[in-house]
């Protein structure tokens, strides 16, 4: 099947690095699923991981660290029509945007968000991440980190969020359904993706991804409890769908401009007897 | 003889209901046809300490703060002791004896007179009739105003505060014809049908006009007022609207709407402006329209919450790392609010670039009445096109402005990146090429914006020899303050936009022997700003910074 988003040419990530698997997970589902390049926009912040939308053939809005998850609900507020998929770090989705994440979860905007999970800094070169595992020594936790790690799909779980799944690229097949079927879903999907940083982080490497991570089987979404108690795992951590909802109100519904139709605002003029009404309002 | 105009002062407690007061008799007032001014200033708390609305009613329009009381109703002693330095031996003090204690007290028993139609509740209505008493306003218009406005509360509530606007209409009549209290403005029956429009009003109403249709914020004194007026008109205007979880995210939202096609907005102040500025160094970057409402109010930090300063034109000016292209305007008056909020969106989508409207909580926050005559349209559109295969959005063009396309619209890529990019939008470290002509594209920009700068307006001797320099909400006061002084030799120049100044600012100065600077805040910013691009180094600069905007008075001692 022709991937139609790829984009040849060179990268910024090391050999060996989880993205590029993972740029290859999303290259498959995204022609499997039939996306046309004209109703996707890609979403990141910054780091290595939020270069990922630079190396597409489509629209991105490449913005800050921390703040792909406004950006994004910005976007469907604007037109609802498109697709909107966010890709970036642990350090930019949980670190410095985690106040975003908790509110984008409560919003539920229409958006797919596929977090690069491996655990370190990898741009700024090798600090612990919100996701370190206790222990890690790095430059600056010298003493290794003390700190618990962030589980961002218990997280989201207990916020409700419409969709919560973990993939790693160490599973590709089991990955890409995941994505196909996050993008899918209705509402704020988010698959938290383990994959190794080959040059920072020594500790969880790809063989390390393997060797503590298990495929579910037998497991059904729509139990939260079971899903929390999935999500809450550690040591040998569950890949697949944790929590799946469907009725959950999405954000751009709600929006004033789509009560009656879903027409993009950019397409949209205001007549100046609109405002005149309102003006007139104040006599 | 008729006085030119009364100025009315209520104070009390938060929550005693001196806004409902306020808004009550400011509706048939005008109704009545007393030109009509209101503004109020606040503490930052939701219960007890002392708030203050100032209403004048003028035979011709009176649009700006003045310290002299003529009326002045206290509703508890604190009022009294916090206002003392207003009151005159010419002032009036209305109020209840069991309430405040004051040698000149004119005693009306707002709460006995309430509390016979079983409840204190209704004191604030006796209050209400009894100023309509004084003022000789035409009963029939006060009884229908407090009838629709109670009405929705059922027919007995409605009944007793028409019986006690009624009693205290009929001791305010006695005030006056007994001459105790001598309050005589003219009615001016060309106001009929008139507005009456708030600075935040003004601000929405102009943002639509201007074809905004995404208002997303965090809420913030004195910012807030414009975020809840654009949610007011949501369902009648198609407005998307959206209380974000902080200014971060409000900016950044903003700038993914406008991304899309959407004309976005944020209203913020200080702090939470603040909190946007990273976000408005991307709006640069990535060349994105956004208009950034920022109502000022007195820092550092949370500094006076509810009250007023042009203390960030500095911040507006140089907020966000790096260089990139914008506009400030700056409104003087409500109509200019409207406007200069409505060009901001057409400026912000033209030049692609941010643009502010640089208010202040003096400015939200006060009213009066205007013709709706006065507004017009302003034609506006997004400056979209629809693109095609190899759409490049950074595209080099000889004025810097790249044609805008959006995601959805055309078969293009459209690619926004924070990060310094090529003419498609990628991540490029192309120092010598693609860096320089970025940099060349953005200055192009910002050149064609100080080109396209508003010129100021000039009022008072257009041969003058001394020159009155403010910019903002001072606007009102000081012309005011000039048409009492009548100097033949002074003129007033007023710069509705502050940032770039207009290529004219040098040699309007430049004609004045002695230039006085006028500005709410601690340094002189704009005089400052002024030298910077200018060369001109105003000297003589009067400046307040207490929170209290300028009132009329003031510049009137200053001018003389």
């Amino acid at each position: 099947m022709e991937k139609i988003f790829d984009r040849t040419g060179e990268n910024a990530w090391c050999p060996g690095c989880g993205n590029i698997g993972l740029r290859n997970i999303m290259l498959s589902a995204m022609s499997e699923l039939g996306l046309k390049q004209e109703e996707v926009v890609f979403v990141s912040g910054i780091g290595q991981a939020a270069k990922a939308p630079q190396y597409y053939n489509g629209s991105f809005f490449n913005g800050l660290h921390g703040r792909a998850l406004p950006a994004a609900a910005g976007i469907k507020a604007a037109n609802p029509n498109l697709k909107v998929i966010v890709e970036s770090g642990d350090g930019d989705m949980y670190g410095e945007g985690g106040n975003h994440f908790l509110h984008a979860i409560r919003r539920n905007p229409d958006i797919t968000v596929i977090a690069h999970n491996n655990m370190v800094y990898g741009l700024t070169k090798g600090q612990a991440s919100p996701t370190s595992q206790e222990g890690m020594v790095t430059p600056i936790q010298v003493d290794g980190v003390f700190e618990e790690p962030l589980n961002p799909v218990a997280l989201a779980i207990a916020m409700d969020a419409p969709f919560v799944a973990r993939g790693s690229v160490g599973e590709m097949e089991k990955t890409k359904e995941i994505i196909k079927q996050a993008v899918m879903h209705r509402g704020f999907s988010l698959v938290d993706v383990f994959q190794a940083c080959v040059s920072f982080n020594k500790i969880n490497t790809h063989k390390w991804f393997r060797e503590h991570t298990y495929i579910m089987e037998g497991h059904d979404p729509h139990d939260r409890q079971a899903a929390l108690k999935k999500a809450m795992e550690t040591g040998n951590m569950p890949l697949g769908i944790l929590y799946m909802k469907e009725d959950r109100a999405v954000f751009e519904d709600k929006l004033a401009p789509y009560e009656k139709s879903k027409q993009p605002l950019y397409a949209r003029h205001r007549e100046f007897e609109t405002v005149k009404k309102i003006l007139a309002e104040k006599a | 003889m008729a006085d030119k105009q009364a100025v009315i002062v209520l104070a009390g407690e938060a929550g005693q209901g001196i806004q409902s007061i306020e808004s009550m008799l400011v509706g048939i007032l005008k109704k009545d046809g007393f030109n009509v001014f209101a503004t109020k200033e606040y503490m930052s708390r939701v219960r007890g300490g002392v708030n203050s609305t100032e209403i004048i009613i003028s035979e011709n329009p009176v649009r700006a703060f003045r310290e002299k009381i003529d009326l002045f109703i206290p509703l508890n002693q604190n009022s009294i002791e916090r206002l003392k330095g207003r009151i005159s031996g010419e002032t009036a003090i209305l109020g209840d004896s069991t309430q405040v204690k004051h040698e000149k007290l004119i005693n009306v028993p707002f709460q006995r007179i309430a509390s016979e139609f079983g409840n204190v509740i209704f004191s604030n209505t006796v209050a209400v009739g009894s100023i309509c008493g004084i003022l000789g306003v035409n009963e029939e218009i006060l009884y229908s105003h407090v009838k629709s406005k109670f009405t929705a509360k059922g027919d007995e509530i409605a009944d007793k505060n028409l019986k006690a606007a009624s009693s205290g209409y009929a001791i305010g009549r006695e005030l006056k014809n007994n001459g105790i209290i001598k309050i005589s403005v003219k009615k001016n029956s060309s106001i009929e049908g008139h507005l009456l429009l708030s600075g935040t009003d003004a601000i929405a109403l102009g943002a639509l006009s201007g074809g905004c249709d995404a208002c997303f914020a965090y809420p913030m004194t004195p910012g807030s007022g414009v975020f809840t007026a654009m949610a007011s008109m949501e369902h009648k205007a198609a407005i998307a609207v959206e209380q974000a979880e902080d200014e971060i995210c409000a900016m950044n939202m903003a700038l993914g709407a406008s991304y899309a096609g959407a004309s976005s907005m944020v209203s913020t102040s200080g702090g939470g402006f603040a909190l946007m500025v990273e976000g408005l160094s991307l709006a640069g970057m990535i060349e994105t329209p956004v208009v950034v409402h920022l109502a000022q109010r007195p820092g550092p930090a949370t500094g006076l919450p509810t009250r007023s300063q042009q203390g960030d034109l500095n911040l507006a000016v140089y907020s966000g790392h790096g260089f990139f292209p914008r506009a400030i305007y700056a409104p003087g008056t409500v109509k200019e609010g409207f406007e200069l909020a409505a060009l901001a969106f057409e400026t912000a989508d033209k030049f692609q670039s941010p643009v502010f409207v640089l208010s202040d909580q003096y400015f939200v926050d006060s009213y009066y009445n205007m013709p709706i005559s006065e507004f017009h349209e302003i034609k506006y559109e997004k400056h979209i096109i629809e693109t095609k295969p190899g759409y490049k959005r950074y595209q080099l063009t000889r004025d810097g402005i790249s044609p805008r396309g959006v995601p959805g619209f055309g078969s293009g890529f459209v690619c926004a990146d924070s990060d310094e990019h090529d003419e498609e939008g990628r991540i490029t470290e192309d120092l010598d090429g693609v860096r320089n002509s970025m940099v060349e594209k953005r200055m192009k920009k910002a050149a064609l914006i100080k080109e396209a700068a508003l010129e100021p307006v000039i009022t008072g001797a257009k041969d003058y020899s001394r020159l009155i320099v403010s910019w903002g909400s001072n606007f009102n006061a000081i012309e005011e303050a000039l048409s009492i002084v009548n100097d033949p030799k002074t003129a007033f120049v007023h710069f509705p936009q502050v940032y770039p100044l207009p290529k004219s600012t040098a040699e309007i100065l430049a004609q004045a022997k002695e230039i006085i600077d006028i500005e709410q805040n601690e340094t002189g910013q704009f005089a400052d700003l002024i030298k910077l691009e200018t060369g001109i180094d105003i000297k003589k600069r009067v400046l307040k910074y207490n929170g209290m905007p300028f009132s009329v008075e003031e510049i009137v001692k200053v001018l003389k």
